[in-house]
Parts: C-alpha cells; structure tokens; sequence
C-alpha cells in the first residue's frame, strides 16, 4: 500500500508583527517620547510626532475557551479598531488612538466581567504553568490556584497601592518552569519517586535517566533478575525529572506534596541587579480547590511588604533593607533548617560578616 | 447524543469570585457549543480534572508525536484515566508561534479560533511561559489538519523538546519610550535563522532566545534565556530639565503636599537621587539635575520615575548574556555578559549577532552533554573556555571581580597581556 501523500509544512517561523500592530504604533515604531497613567489599568503613550496611544489592561482567565476569545474580539472590534495584544502575564491589552473610547472600554471590560488594572504599582497576573490540565508531573493544579488566589487579590489588581509592581507566579513541580517573582508559589514533591520494576526496561532509557538526575541518586540495577534503576532515597531531591524520561519512576502522589512560597525574584535591572527568589514558607497544604493556606500565606507577605517598603521599592529591595530576621519576625513564618542553602555555592548565601540588626 | 455530565463539585467551587473562571469557560464549552465533538470533549476533560481535584494527583502521560516534516512542537498528551473519561483521552498541545511583541489583529484572532474549533477543543492560551500560543486538546485525528489549515495562512509551530525554542520580546520600540532596539528585527532575524532548529529537536537540550528593549528586562530574559538580547545606549541620557522642575511639583502633588517645593525635593532625594545604584545622579539647587554619565550604567531606576523628564540617549545598541536558566539540573542561573554592547543597525550588524547565535549553539551542540543547557555547559567548562570556543574575546564587564583563588596556571600571561594591548590599539584607531 502507498502511503498517502502528505502536505510539506510552510516553514515559515516567527511571524511579521508589523502586519498585526495598530497604525498609530507602525507608525511611530522608535519615536515614542514618554508615557503616564491617567488611571489603574490604562497607560497613554505619547510620540514624537505628537501622537498618542491609549492601552487599557485586562484580567483574563489565560487559558480562554473560543467563546471568551470572541467576547474580548468583540470588544475590541466595538472599541479599539481591531487591535490587541497580550501581555507576558496573559493580561489582554486594547490599543485606542481616541481617549475618548477609554472609559467605555474600560466600561465594557468591567461589564463583561475582565478587570481592568494591572499596571504600575500594583499585584498584575499571576502567570503559570500548566497543572494537571496537562502536565504530566504536576503536584497541583496552577490554573486553579491562579484563580482562587486572583479572586482575593483583585482588589491590588484594580489599584496602585503597593510599593511597586508586584509580580507573582506559579510552578506546578520543583522544576520550575514559571515561578520566577516576587512572590512564587511553586509545588514541591516530598517523596522520592514510586519504581514499577517491571515496567523500567522496556520503556526506559536508562542511562538517559540517570544523566537526568540532578543529584547521582538513580543507579542502574538488576530487581527480580529484570534491569531496572534505583534511587538512593537519602539523596533524592524529589524533583520528579526522571519522570517524563522514565513514567514508570511516578512522582505524582497525592499525599506527599505540598506548596512552597518564595519572594524577592526580580527581573528588572532598575537600582539593583536581578535577584532570584529565596524560600520563605514550605510545608502548606497542597488543598483544593482553594488552596486558602497558601493565599492567607502571601496576603501576609504582601501586607507586610505593603506597610513596610518605600516608595518603589520591590519586595527583593525591602527585604534587603531591612534584613531577613526581620522579614521572619513581622511575617510571623518560622525560620527552619530549610532555609539554609546546601546546593552548590551554597556557602555564598550564608553571612560573613558582623552586619547584624538587633 | 452529548454524553452524560461528568458532576464537578469541586471545580464548581471555582467559579466563584470576582475572578474571571476558567471553568466558567470549559462550562461554556460543554453546554452550549454547536460541535458535539467539543461538547463531548470538554466534559471529558472536566471529568478527568474533578478526579485530579479529588485525588490531588495529574494523569496525563507523554508520548511522541508531531506533524508531517517536524520532529516536535507538540506537546503529545495521553490521559491515564482514559478508560473512565474516553471523551478527552489524547489531549494534544499544539505550541504555535505568536509574533514578537505579542501582537494580534482580531480578524486573526478569529480566524485562530475557527480553524480550532474546527479541529480542536475550543481551548488556548495566549501564552505558555516560552512564548508559545497554545492550543490545548488535538487528538491524534486531527491535530495534522488544525496545523494545515493555519500553516496556510501565516502560523508555524514553536519548539518542544531539546531544539530552539520560540523566542520572546517585550513591547519596546513598538509602544515603549524605554525601547533602545528594534525588538522585533532582533527576533525575527534570530529565530528565523533557526527554523530547521526549531521544528526538528536535534540540540542537547532547549534553547531560548529573549529579547528586551531596555535593562528593564520586561521578559525575564536574563534569568530565563540563553541567549538574551538587552537593549541599551552608551552616550548620555538626555534630560529635559524644565520636565525635571515640574515632575518634582508634581510629585508634591501625588504625596499631598500640593505647590510645596521642599516636599518635592524631598520626594526627589529619596526616591531617585539615593536610589541610584552608583551615585550618578544629583539635584542641584534650582531643581535641575547633572547625571555622571560615566558612571551611569543604565538601571533605568530614574528614567522610570521621570518617563518625561529622561530619556535614553542614542547611540543605541544592546548588550548580550548567555546562560540564564531556570532550576533543573545545576539550579537557578542568570545570564552572563558575553557582548557589554554591539551596535544593531545595518545589515551586517544583524548578521553579525545571528552568527554569533549560530557560533554558540555549534559550540553548545558539539560540547554540551546530553539534556545539558548552554549556561550549565558553561559552568562546568569554564567561561574562557567557552568564549575561546565561540571566538569572543574577554572583557571586564563580563565578571564581578577578578578570580580570588590564587590556583590556576599563568603561563601564557605575557600572550595574553599583548593580545589585550593589540586589541586596545585596534580600538584606538578604528574609533
Ligand atoms: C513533560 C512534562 C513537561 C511539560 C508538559 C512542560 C510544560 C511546560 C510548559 C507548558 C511550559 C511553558 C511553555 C510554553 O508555553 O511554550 C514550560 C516551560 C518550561 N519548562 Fe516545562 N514542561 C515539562 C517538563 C519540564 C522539565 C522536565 C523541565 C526541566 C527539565 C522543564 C523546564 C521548563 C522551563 C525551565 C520552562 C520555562 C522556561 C522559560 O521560558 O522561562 N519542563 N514547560
Ligand atoms: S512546573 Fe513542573 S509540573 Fe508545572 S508545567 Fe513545569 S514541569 Fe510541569
Ligand atoms: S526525583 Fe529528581 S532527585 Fe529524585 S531520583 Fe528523580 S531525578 Fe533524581
Ligand atoms: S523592556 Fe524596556 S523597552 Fe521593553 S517594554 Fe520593558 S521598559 Fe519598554
Ligand atoms: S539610570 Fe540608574 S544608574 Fe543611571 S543615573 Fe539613573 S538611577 Fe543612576
């Protein structure tokens, strides 16, 4: 039988934005001069040439169904001459020449349910992962804990009264692949994986999976005269990567998971260098479907953050300011062995000097 | 006949709140969309996840497929559970590149949305972490069609598994004062050069380009790309001092103290002249300020306090770091200074950083081990090393401070010294 004739792809890559970009930002591409913000949620640029931009930012749900997609198109049709674009956040931004369109579109966002706000100093989207709506090593579900947790803060969404912009973000595992801010709350696996012997040397890659493991702690080995692999449970950090190599090493489990919540990520340049993000609290419930310890956790922090950093101080800049046993003192979370850094360079992180605060 | 509901009393939970849910659009989906196929799916979907909820555990398992000529840029999802929801039991992502700035008409929106819920389930999100569009929920019927379809008019898969991966740009010069560069030339001709590398997975691991208009870094790109391009200037800032006098009365303004100079001032020393990283910056008597342009280095901090007072200077270029990685297998690593500033405006400055990106992904795919990213190929080789290997010559800017272990071997100093004072020289003259 032949088989049947297939279509060539059109390698065609990275697309042309230009074709997709309102007519005002075409046209003066390079040549913006300065911006305000006449409210939360709403920027106006001004070029040049004299021109201006309004944006109006929204709240979406991320994962959108074809519906909600056609209600946002719709509203941009009506409002903002059919342009749009998504922040990295998966906020939905409208492009209008007109200030005058600005508060009925801010009007119909708010009507249809999408709320207007996340810019400048205020708590925008929490970006995330994928969960269990597709991942196949998540401890929890990220679209759910977005949700819950946006639900509470949509107050600091539609406002400007933190210090400065608060990013937040969420990882479904210890691999990590969104949490990176201010403050993230990503899952951690607590037990090392589960091993179906039986299954590992027809499926695995053995060699691979052992390279995979950040810590040595997978051996080859022979188990009911099959080869398999074993974990030096002592070492494992029960990361789950030799999972997606290897699915018969299950780290999925429904009771040893749990999140953690970690701040002062910060990606901007601006007065300091960029900071990664440093553990604060771990051990909170993994608890659908409002995972309510981890939110009270990071209404906490943000308070503090709130009442005690400076004007645009992000949280990585109070925290240094005013010194990590006071973050532990005014946040109320315990201070444990945890903290204390034992990966490579660890010893980078502990303190070498008398610089202590009493 | 759509199949019976699958009952979500936890999920249900989730439409609650001011929140919009995504539930709420699955809901949707289930109930009222024309396609029973979607229909069905959907409930299945919602099905599988109540379980997830009620037994705290994921159940979709990986696999291998991808459309006709590619090696990967789907994500292939199998449920576990399929014998208890069959509707959703292959559950496709279809990564697709979106254009560099996140731009979109919605005419193409809706034409996206078509072809989806022609072939597909009706969900996507704008956009993953990498960069991508997602669709979410092909099965293996369909998923070749739905990339047919929007293939024919303008669309390409992203990257999945050990290949270039889509590439990321902030809004820059598009809508953004701050912007230093021509984000999306950047983007595309980089990414454009990879297509091969991107559809078909042949690297040591994932290689992500990202690319910001200013040391803001809106894209995360040097603690998440490896190859991350920042735009920058290296002349002085420009200053509207008349700006400078109102922004100081207007943030008396903001902090309640209305027409009242000192307060202003005030607001000024704390918030931009202390903050300054280097102490670069300074508030003279009559309300205008001096930069130490030479010691500036460009944090943005003032330039975002006072959008209108400062901008950026222009002689413009970009500065480049390689090597920023998220946690698996070494931990968290930033970027390094590779190129401190390259000029990006004729052609052959653009073809300069695409073969410098083409340099470190050879040197990477001869040398890094298997599921070894290029920062982590770094660490374990040496940063000379690595910079002898893609023919970049060393530079201050690339460290913090010099080595404080006296261990290492210096016998080609000499070498090294005159090559340093040739260089300079060259410098000298070319300028
Ligand atoms: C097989 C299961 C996995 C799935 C389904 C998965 C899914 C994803 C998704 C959906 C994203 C956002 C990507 C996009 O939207 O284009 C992502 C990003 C990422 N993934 Fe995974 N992932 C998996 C495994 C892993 C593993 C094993 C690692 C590490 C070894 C990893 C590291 C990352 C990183 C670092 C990012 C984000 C990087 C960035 O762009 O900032 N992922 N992953
Ligand atoms: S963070 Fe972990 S569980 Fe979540 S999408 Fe990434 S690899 Fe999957
Ligand atoms: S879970 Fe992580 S640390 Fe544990 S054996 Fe697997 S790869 Fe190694
Ligand atoms: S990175 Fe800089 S140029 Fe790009 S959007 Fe952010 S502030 Fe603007
Ligand atoms: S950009 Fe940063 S370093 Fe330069 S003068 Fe302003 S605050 Fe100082």
């Amino acid at each position: 039988m032949s088989a049947p004739k297939m279509r060539d792809p059109i390698e065609s890559g990275c697309p042309d934005g230009f074709q997709y970009m309102h007519p005002v930002m075409r046209r003066n591409y390079g040549q913006w001069l300065y911006h305000e913000d006449p409210r939360p949620g709403v920027l106006v640029h001004v070029a040049r040439s004299g021109e201006k931009i309004w944006t109006v930012r929204a709240g979406t749900q991320r994962i959108l169904d074809v519906f909600t997609l056609r209600k946002l198109m719709d509203i941009g049709d009506q409002f903002a001459d059919g342009y749009v674009r998504f922040t990295i956040r998966s906020n939905i931004e409208y492009m209008v020449a007109d200030g005058a369109k600005v508060e009925p579109l801010v009007k119909a966002l708010e009507d249809a349910g999408f709320p207007v706000g996340g810019t400048r100093n205020s708590v925008t989207t929490l970006s995330h992962t994928q969960g269990w709506l597709h991942c196949d090593i998540p401890g929890t579900d990220a679209s759910g804990v977005v949700k819950a947790m946006m639900d509470e803060l949509i107050g600091e969404f539609k406002s400007w009264s933190m210090p400065n912009r608060v990013h937040i973000t969420t990882s479904c595992c210890q691999i990590n692949c969104g949490g990176q801010g201010d403050i993230a709350i990503n899952v951690q696996h607590v037990k090392p994986p589960k091993i179906n012997h039986a299954l590992v040397g027809n499926i695995c890659e053995r060699p691979s999976v052992v390279a995979r493991c950040p810590v040595a702690a997978i051996r080859p080995a022979m188990v009911d005269g099959k080869p398999s692999l074993e974990v030096d449970e002592k070492k494992c950090i029960c990361c789950g990567a030799c999972y997606p190599p290897c699915p018969p090493m299950q780290i999925n489990d429904h009771q040893y998971t749990q999140l953690a919540i970690w701040i002062g990520g910060n990606h901007s340049n601006a007065r300091g260098k960029p900071t990664f993000q440093r553990l604060v609290a771990a051990g909170i419930p993994n608890n659908p479907p409002r995972w309510p310890e981890a939110t009270a956790i990071v209404k906490k922090i943000l308070k503090c953050y709130k009442e005690g950093a400076r004007d645009w101080e992000r949280m990585n800049e109070w925290v240094e300011r005013i010194g990590w046993p006071r973050f532990f003192e005014v946040t109320g979370l315990p201070f444990t062995k945890y903290h204390i850094d034992n990966w490579r360079g660890a010893r980078n992180n502990l303190n070498s000097s008398t610089h202590i605060r009493f | 006949m759509a199949s019976k509901h699958y009952p979500t009393p936890m999920l249900d939970v989730l439409e609650e709140g001011p929140w919009p849910s995504f539930i709420s659009g699955f809901k949707a989906l289930r109930d009222n969309h024309p396609s029973e196929r979607i229909r069905n799916t959907i409930n299945g979907l919602l099905g599988q996840l109540e379980h997830s909820y009620e037994t705290r555990m994921g159940y979709w398992k990986g696999g291998t497929i991808s459309v006709f000529g590619y090696g990967g840029g789907i994500i292939p999802r199998f449920s576990e559970v399929g014998h208890m929801f069959p509707e959703s039991k292959e559950f496709h992502t279809l990564r697709v590149q979106p254009p560099a700035g996140n731009y979109y008409t919605t005419d193409m929106l809706r034409q996206l949305a078509d072809s989806w819920e022609k072939w597909g389930s009706g969900l996507q999100t704008f956009h993953g972490q990498t960069g991508n569009i997602m669709f979410i929920g092909a099965d293996s019927k369909n998923y070749q069609h739905f990339f047919d379809e929007i293939n024919e008019y303008g669309w390409d898969l992203g990257g999945a598994g050990p290949c270039v991966r889509t590439g990321m740009s902030c809004v820059g010069a598009a809508r953004c004062e701050m912007s230093n560069c021509n984000e999306q030339a950047i983007h595309r001709h980089l990414l454009n050069n990879f297509t091969d590398d991107v559809h078909r997975p042949a690297l040591p691991y994932k290689f992500k380009f990202k690319v910001s208009g200013c040391p803001n870094d809106c894209q995360n790109s040097i603690e998440r790309a490896d190859f991350a391009v920042i735009g920058t200037w290296r002349d002085d800032m420009k200053i509207n001092q008349e700006e400078v006098k109102n922004t100081i009365m207007k943030k008396a303004a903001e902090i309640g103290k209305e027409g009242d100079r000192s307060a202003g001032r005030q607001y000024m020393f704390d918030n931009v002249i202390s903050r300054c990283p280097t102490g670069a910056i300074k508030l003279n008597d009559d309300d205008t300020i001096t930069v130490d342009n030479s010691n500036c280095v460009r944090c943005m901090h003032c330039l975002n306090v006072m959008p209108k007072a400062l901008q950026v200077g222009d002689d413009k270029g970009v500065t480049i770091l390689m090597g920023g990685k998220r946690t698996l297998k070494i931990g968290d690593l930033m970027g390094t200074v590779v190129v401190p500033f390259m000029k990006l405006e004729t052609e052959e400055d653009y073809e300069r950083i695409v073969e410098m990106a083409q340099n470190v992904i050879d040197f990477w795919a001869e040398n890094g081990l298997e599921h070894e990213r290029c920062g982590e190929m770094i660490e374990r080789i040496g940063l000379v090393n690595f910079l002898e290997g893609v023919g970049i010559d060393p530079d201050p800017n690339m460290i913090k401070q010099p080595r404080n272990v006296s261990y290492v071997r210096m016998d080609g100093w000499d070498e090294a010294a005159e090559e340093w004072f040739n260089r300079k020289r060259a410098e000298k003259s070319a300028a």
